[in-house]
This record gives structure tokens, sequence and C-alpha cells, in this order.
């Protein structure tokens, strides 16, 4: 699995996130600058990391989005190939337009780090395949802006297709108004593009892929990336 | 623009005393410009100069094998085998938190993270020690609030996880809180940074934000008291920029990997003055700057305003002059400032030109060296009133209370928003004994806690300061990690008292007595005088930070307890309770004299736990520090979602078995099965114990008196977003 990691100013989670795709593949990943205006050849997955581009000012993703680096992953993507946006990086695929709805404010207007439990509510993705029967996964969520908001029709689509990802839930899988920790809307914590190639979400999947940091969650995110990109 | 004329008056409102003025005369021979007058302001306020704490801070233990660096540079530097280094130290945000909570604080955290990556290191993990007054005070929310909010907008864009720290809650600091901010980075050993200059006509370089008029002043306001004019002070806060600090982090890395930094300081207090005087100083060198280079972003700046600016996010750096082009390359990529704003000189002058027109010409080396220097008398403090009355408790009941205060309940509300996990190495998260942080993916981890007590402090300063080192080693030891070093956060009140000054030098006798006996040598350090309000001091303050080194992984000693486990008491009870939590919280009554410290017990106990964990011994351990053996308990039945039995004790009240606050004691659990041994290597190490109980249940019962551990988890859970939130 050949991958890259975009790097904006202000990215913070860039190396962890390197880190985690090197750890499930055994291969580095590229880290391409943002002023770059071509990704390297015969990339699987680029990646958009968590942190604070261009320090989150104006709105979170807006001025990254406008990237010179941005048009080819546009294109990437547009050519059918993988994309994985975690929090800021979920932010900029909105403001790309590659993915559908708006981030606000959480509700609860403090940023909020801590462990949040996500349902897994499609296996049929190159992103979510290896929970297989579905499941319930812990993985941290650290954001400021995680309020997901799309409008009704909209959603009635995203869930009729089966493309929202993940959703918050209590630790039995129960999607409850208490374990949404930023307001989003159906509790979406994730969603995916109509080809499904395209995932953006909240939670940090790259932050518990280790036991010794407390839990292994989220390196099903990258496990499922290398079984759906593994050679038939 | 005509400069206001320099006389006795212009002198004493740039906080200079009179005799300090004459110094300045007689050093010269002449009436200094008005940039000069800035420029001496800057160098010898109490903040930059350290005038009245000097003398003590000389007596405090700063060497050791492990030691790489000591105070005097930007931050300390500690061995950390493998060729790797720890840099790390703490400082002091406290008067601009008063008054801008949010800016005050999140620029506080950016100096820090400065302090590290200036000498080459990548932070890994930032902590904080926080007072505020009383909960019920009418400004304390907006305070917490405010100051809570701006660490974590620095610290969570910039990127580094804040991962521990300290909060506390008493009226001495109603109209004073204090906001202290750790920063800790690794470095290659034998690459660190430091701010000499060397060489003749190296170009001086200025890296990072512009320079703007925030700031003028600050540190001369930092060594003032507060009075009821504190709104016109609000303009010397700074704004912080955390995007800028993180691209100033990634540009000045990859600079000092391509050989071209000579040497580099950060621009904190009084900017670009001690910035340039620091590396002229170390480097026995003298500096020229022409200040029309220095890119600014407001018109029309004079020499003045330029040299005292603390606008944040600079760096100064001498470099070699065959690297510019390379040097100019990384800046530009990370769009980020770049100038040569003057050289080094070979004569002892301080050099500051303005469109080709003199503004300053000081000899370099008496800015810093002849620096004004104080031995205050002191007196030693008045000893507190005796603790007369020992209440009879019920002592589940007062366990209830005491977690569910604000003083210690959860502080999860605080450190949710802190990003503690970015990097991704965070094994232990906030709320624990001590923090850990694993080593750029380990298996070498450090930890990292933050204590003291001021309520001993103020009861007795050297024993106090004892205290604040031993809980600090007590924390590192409970998490299995070998204590490595120290830095320390000196917080007192008006230094020209002698009875503050007392309070200063007990303390520092008693940090210097605990750092050698413990092997945790102070190797950086801030000093924060004048924390007073209308003449009102704080308790005094002196928080201490410790790293402590874990081999890999497998050395970390969890908190929590088995089902089933028996839990021993290690080290002595007598039952103190002068200066305890339960008599403090619940009785309102600040009494007696402080436990007193007994070192050589205190490592034993320290070893003693360590080596326990290493044989496999034990489950879990947690120190005894603030509420006793009872919070211990309550913490490890927390933690584990696991109850707690302990019996009561035929020689002391309930009060004083559950609740004193003996030092040197730590709680363990052990599995039934391996009692004996665990007694008998415990009997062999000749450190006291107790088998007290054990952890088994959902409910928490002391000597018959129970209460259920859901409503212990209620109330510890709530305490603070209650009144924060």
């Amino acid at each position: 699995m050949k991958t890259a990691v975009i790097v904006f100013p202000g990215s913070n989670c860039d190396r962890d996130l390197a880190r985690a795709f090197e750890r499930v593949s055994g291969r580095p990943s590229t880290m391409v600058w943002h002023k770059e205006t071509a990704l390297p050849s015969g990339l699987d997955v680029v990646a958009l990391p968590g942190g604070f581009s261009f320090g989150d000012y104006l709105r979170c993703g807006a001025i990254a989005a406008r990237s010179p680096i941005m048009r080819a992953v546009a294109e990437f993507a547009q050519g059918g190939g993988h994309v994985l946006g975690i929090c800021n990086g979920f932010q900029v695929l909105l403001e790309t337009g590659l993915l559908p709805g708006a981030l606000l404010r959480n509700a609860g207007l403090n940023f909020v780090c801590r462990d949040v439990h996500l349902n897994v509510e499609t296996t049929d993705s190159p992103f979510t395949n290896a929970w297989h029967n579905g499941g319930v996964a812990r993985i941290p969520v650290a954001h400021h802006d995680g309020n997901y908001l799309v409008d009704d029709s909209l959603l009635d689509r995203l869930h009729g297709e089966s493309r929202v990802a993940f959703t918050y839930c209590d630790a039995l899988g129960n999607v409850t108004d208490e374990a949404n920790p930023n307001g989003s809307v159906s509790n979406i914590a994730g969603v995916l593009s109509p080809n499904r190639r395209v995932l953006g979400m909240m939670p940090h999947p790259e932050r518990l892929c280790d036991p010794a940091l407390g839990g292994s969650d989220g390196a099903k995110v990258f496990e499922s990336l290398l079984g759906a990109l593994a050679p038939a | 623009m005509t400069e206001p004329e320099v006389n006795p008056a212009l002198a004493a409102e740039h906080g200079l005393k009179p005799d300090e003025y004459q110094r300045i005369l007689d050093l010269i021979g002449r009436v200094p410009t008005f940039t000069e007058l800035g420029i001496f302001s800057a160098m010898w306020n109490e903040h930059c100069s350290y005038k009245s704490s000097k003398k003590w801070l000389r007596t405090l233990p700063t060497k050791g094998p492990q030691v790489i660096c000591g105070p005097g540079e930007n931050a300390g530097v500690v061995d950390i085998g493998d060729g790797q280094a720890v840099v790390f130290k703490m400082e002091s945000h406290n008067h601009p938190s008063y008054i801008e909570p949010y800016q005050g604080a999140a620029t506080g955290v950016g100096g820090i993270l400065r302090d590290v990556f200036t000498m080459g290191a990548r932070p890994i993990a930032a902590l904080n020690s926080l007072s505020f007054g009383s909960p019920r005070h009418p400004r304390t929310k907006a305070l917490i609030s405010g100051v809570v909010r701006g660490i974590g907008g620095y610290g969570n864009a910039f990127g580094v996880p804040t991962v521990g720290g300290e909060l506390r809650f008493h009226s001495a600091y109603d109209g004073n809180c204090l906001v202290n901010a750790f920063a800790a980075g690794i470095a290659d050993a034998d690459k660190i940074f430091y701010s000499a200059a060397s060489g003749v006509g190296m170009p001086v370089v200025y890296l990072g934000a512009k320079t703007g008029r925030d700031g003028v002043g600050g540190a001369t306001m930092a060594s003032a008291e507060f009075d009821d004019t504190i709104e016109e002070k609000r303009p010397t806060v700074q704004v912080g920029d955390p995007f800028t600090e993180k691209r100033l982090l990634e540009a000045c890395l990859e600079l000092m990997e391509t050989g071209a930094v000579i040497s580099i300081q950060d621009m904190g207090a009084a900017g670009l003055t001690c910035s340039a005087v620091e590396m002229g100083d170390k480097g026995d060198l003298g500096v020229r700057l022409d200040l029309e280079r220095v890119p600014v972003r407001e018109e029309r700046m004079t020499a003045y305003e330029m040299m005292l600016s603390e606008s944040q996010e600079r760096m100064l750096m001498v470099l070699r002059p065959e690297k510019e082009a390379v040097a100019r390359a990384i800046f530009e990529k990370w769009d980020l400032d770049f100038a040569i704003v003057g050289e080094t000189i070979a004569q002892d002058r301080f050099l500051v030109m303005l469109n080709g027109e003199v503004k300053a010409d000081l000899p370099l080396k008496a800015l810093s060296g002849t620096a004004p220097e104080y031995d205050r008398p002191w007196v030693e403090p008045a000893a507190p009133p005796p603790l007369t009355d020992i209440p009879e408790i019920d002592p589940s009941t007062a366990l209830l209370a005491v977690m569910g205060n604000p003083n210690y309940c959860s502080r999860a509300w605080v450190w949710e928003q802190y990003d503690h996990m970015v990097l991704a190495d965070t094994v232990v998260r906030p709320g624990q004994d001590a923090a850990v942080v694993r080593v750029n993916g380990g298996p070498k981890a450090l930890a990292f806690t933050s204590d003291v007590t001021p309520r001993y402090c103020k009861a007795n300063p050297v024993e106090g300061g004892k205290q604040a080192v031993a809980e600090a080693y007590r924390n590192l030891c409970a998490t299995g990690a070998t204590p490595l070093a120290t830095t320390d956060n000196l917080n007192f009140g008006n230094p020209e008292k002698p009875e503050i000054m007392g309070q200063f030098v007990g303390c520092v006798k008693g940090i210097g007595e605990a750092c050698l006996a413990l092997d945790m040598p102070i190797v950086s350090g801030n000093v924060s005088l004048y924390n007073e309000t209308d003449g009102t001091a704080i308790l005094p303050t002196p928080t201490i930070c410790a790293v402590g080194l874990l081999p890999d992984l497998d050395a970390i000693i969890p908190t929590a307890p088995q089902e089933g486990d028996v839990a021993i008491l290690i080290g002595e009870t007598t039952g103190h309770l002068g200066q305890s939590a339960l008599m403090a919280e619940l009785y309102k009554a600040e009494e007696g004299d402080a436990p007193p410290v007994d070192l050589e017990a205190e490592r034993k106990a320290g070893e003693l736990v360590r080596a326990l964990h290493a044989a496999g011994l034990i489950t879990a351990a947690h120190d005894l520090s603030d509420g006793g053996l009872a919070v211990a308990a309550g913490e490890m039945a927390l933690a584990a979602n696991i109850g707690v039995i302990l019996a009561d004790n035929d020689l002391l009240t309930a009060a004083e078995w559950f609740f004193g606050e003996d030092q040197g004691r730590y709680l363990i659990s052990v599995p039934a099965e391996r009692l004996r041994e665990t007694m008998s290597q415990i009997l062999d190490a000749e450190v006291p114990c107790t088998h007290v109980g054990h952890f088994t249940g959902h409910r928490l019962d002391f000597a018959g008196r129970a209460i259920d551990l859901a409503d212990l988890r209620a109330a510890h859970a709530g305490g603070l977003a209650a009144f924060a939130g």
C-alpha cells in the first residue's frame, strides 16, 4: 500500500498518521508539502492529517482547501483514488467539496479531547471492511469544530446510500445524545463519498493503533485499506 | 517625534529605584538616552535580573552526572541515554493571565515552548500549574475558563500534548492567580543549541513574526504589585499566534539540521533587548543592531518601542554567513520573516542604530553583569496557630466531602479541553500520579509531574519546600519512573517585605535539601515575585516540576488495583493533621505545623515501591498526599471501579488515621497469593508498612461506615464543572 500524507502549515498529526500507515503497511508514507502541485505517482491512498492548518484562521480547513496540492488531490479522488481526511483533514475535504456538509463549533463550545465510542455503521467501504460484522470501536476525538451538519434531504441521502461510516455511541453501541461529544446531526462522526473511496472523520484512528497506548481499534481503518488494496 | 526627557522621575516610572538610576549614571558617566533607559529598565527589573533571588538560587543543587546543561540557558538539558536528552523548563505568566486570562495563559505556553525548541528540542509534553482564588470569588470563574481555554488554544494548535498539571483554589489568590507553564522536548544530546554567540562580524538574524507595539514594558509590569489601576495595564499583555509558533518550530528545527546556526535565543521578556544582550554576554562579544531592518507590523515605531516590544513568536540567531541563502530559503518556505538586523562586534558594546542615528551605545557586559543584586532582609515567618480540636468524623462521609471539593475533585473538565494525545505517544493520560509519554515511539518513556502544597509552605517554608520536591519524587516513583531532574517556578509576594523574603529563603532551603537528598538537581527555573494585590500576598507557591525516566513501558506501575487485592500502606503514619486538606476544606482550620519530611525515609519508600513492581509483586501503587490514606484509597477505587474496605487504627482517631498527611507514604495493592513474599521484601528494606484492608466490591467501607462507589464517582466527577462549566 503506497500512501502519502499532505502537510499543510499548522498540520500537527501528520507524523502520527504516517507512523500509523507504516505500522500497518510496513511502508513509510511520503510526506507531500502543500505547495506542491502534483502527487507522487502510483499512490494508493492520500491522507489529509489533523491539526490546525493555517491556524484554523478564517474557517477550519478553508485556506488549506485552496492550497496548490488540493487540485491534484481532487483529481486523484475523482479518478477513483482513496482519500482519508481525519479531523482537520475532514474539514479540508468539506471545504474542497469532496464530501458534503459542514463542521460547526462543538455544541458545548469547548475543545473536547477524550476517547469516544463509534458505531461502525457500514462495513461496505475500503476504510471499514476489517470490522466484518460491524461493532463498536473506541477511538479518541480532539477538536473544537466537529459538529457535523447537513440539510435534511442530504442527510436522508447519506443514510439511504449507507454513506455514514461512523456514529458516536455509548460503550454498548447505543447511539444516544449523551454519547455525542459535539452535537453532530444524527451523531455522525464520519461520512463517505458516493464512490465510497473518500472518508472524512473527526475521531483520530491514528492515535489508538497501538495497545501500548491503551487500545488498537483505530488500526482497523488502516487494516481495512490494506485489505481493500491488496492485489486480488 | 521628540523623546521624553530622561530624569529621575522618568526612571522611577520605569521601575528603577533612585539608587539604581544613580548606578546607571555612574556606569556610563552621562544621562542615558530614552532608549537606553528603556534597555536598563528591561534588563534590571526583577523578572529579568533575578536581583532579589539570585543570592539564594545559587545555593540550589544543579549538578549531577545526568545533567548536560543546568540553569542559565533557555532550558535545562538532561541525559536520558542512547544519545538522547530531555530539555525542559517551567515559567510563570501570572500577571498577564490575571489581566487578560486567555492571551496571558496562551502566551505563557508559547514562551515556554519556544524556550525548549530554541535549544533544538522538539516539544513532546506540556504541563501547567494553576492557582486561582476562592471558587466563590466573582472573578474566579472567568479566570479559570479563560486560562484553560488559552492554554488549550495555544498548545492544541501548536501540537504538543498537555498531559498533566495542578489546579488549586484558595482565597489568597483572589487578586493574583498563578499560571505556571512547563514544557519538555527531546533532542540528540550532541545537538543542543545554546545562546552564546561566537565569531566577530557574524550576522545577527531576526526570525519569526513581525514586531509590533504589544507588550512594551511587560517585564517591568510583571515585576510590580497590582493595584486598582490594573485595567490600564491590559495593553502590556501580548497576543499569541500558535500558528506562527508552529511554523517557527518547524523552520528552526529544519534550519538547525543544516548546520547554519551558531547560536540562538528566543525573544521573550524584554524581547530584542534581552535576547541580543544574552547572546553577546555569553559569547563575550558586542552586538550592533540596525533597527530599520527589523520587520515591523506597525508604522513609525521608535527605537525604544522596538527594543522593548514583547511581540510573540520571534527568535534571534547568529548565523554562519555562508549559509545565509539556505537559511533564508527555509524561512521563506514557512512564510516567516527572515532579516539580518545586525552583527557581532569585537568591543564590549551594545550599539543600537536607527536609520544611521545612534539610539543606544552601552557597555554590553555591564547590562547583565552589573545588574543590581540585593541581599534582602528576611525574617522567619511566624508559626501558625496550633491545631487544637481534632474533630470526630465519619471517615467515608468526610471522603465524599473532600473528593467532591473543587480542590480535590476530578480535573477532567480541564484536561478534556487540552489535546493530551497529539503525537500519539501519551501512555499514561492526565489524572494519575504522573503522566507518561513515550520518547518518539518508545520503548523508552518519560514521566512528568507538578507539585507543591502552598498551605505547608506558608506554615513552614523549609518543610514545605522539601515537601514539594518529595511529593514530586513520590508521584514519579508511584508511576514506576526513576526521578531524573527538576525545574522550579518560585511564586511569592513582595520580596521587599522581610516576612515574604523569609518564605522565599525557607522554601529555597527546603527545595535544595530535598533535591540533593533525592538526587533530582534543579536544571532550570523561574522566579515570580511581587504576586500581591493591594498589599496582600499569595500563599508561597514554589511549584516543582519533575521528570523521571522509564526504560520501557513495562516499568509503569498502574493506579488501578484488581478485585481481591490486599491494600498495604507503606511508610510511617503518626496522624499529622496540621495544615491537612481535611482541616482546611471541611473545618476551615489552616492550623498547626506542616508535616515534617524525612528525606531518607522518602527515598527508601520510593525505591522500595519501584523494586516491588520490578519483582512483579504489586498490581498498583498510588502516592499519599492531600487527604492521606482516605483520598489515596478513594482515587485507586475510582481508577479500578472496585470498592475498598479499610480497617481503623487502635492508636489514632478516624480523622488522624484516614486523613492525616504524614509524608513518605504509598498505598499499594498486592494479590493475596503474593502477600507473604511482598511483606518479606518490605521488611528487608526496613520500611514501615501496615496491612490496612483490601480492594473488593462496589462500596468504600472505612472502619465499618460505607458509601457507594457510584456516589463517590458522582461527587468527584461533578465538582469542577458545577461552578466552572
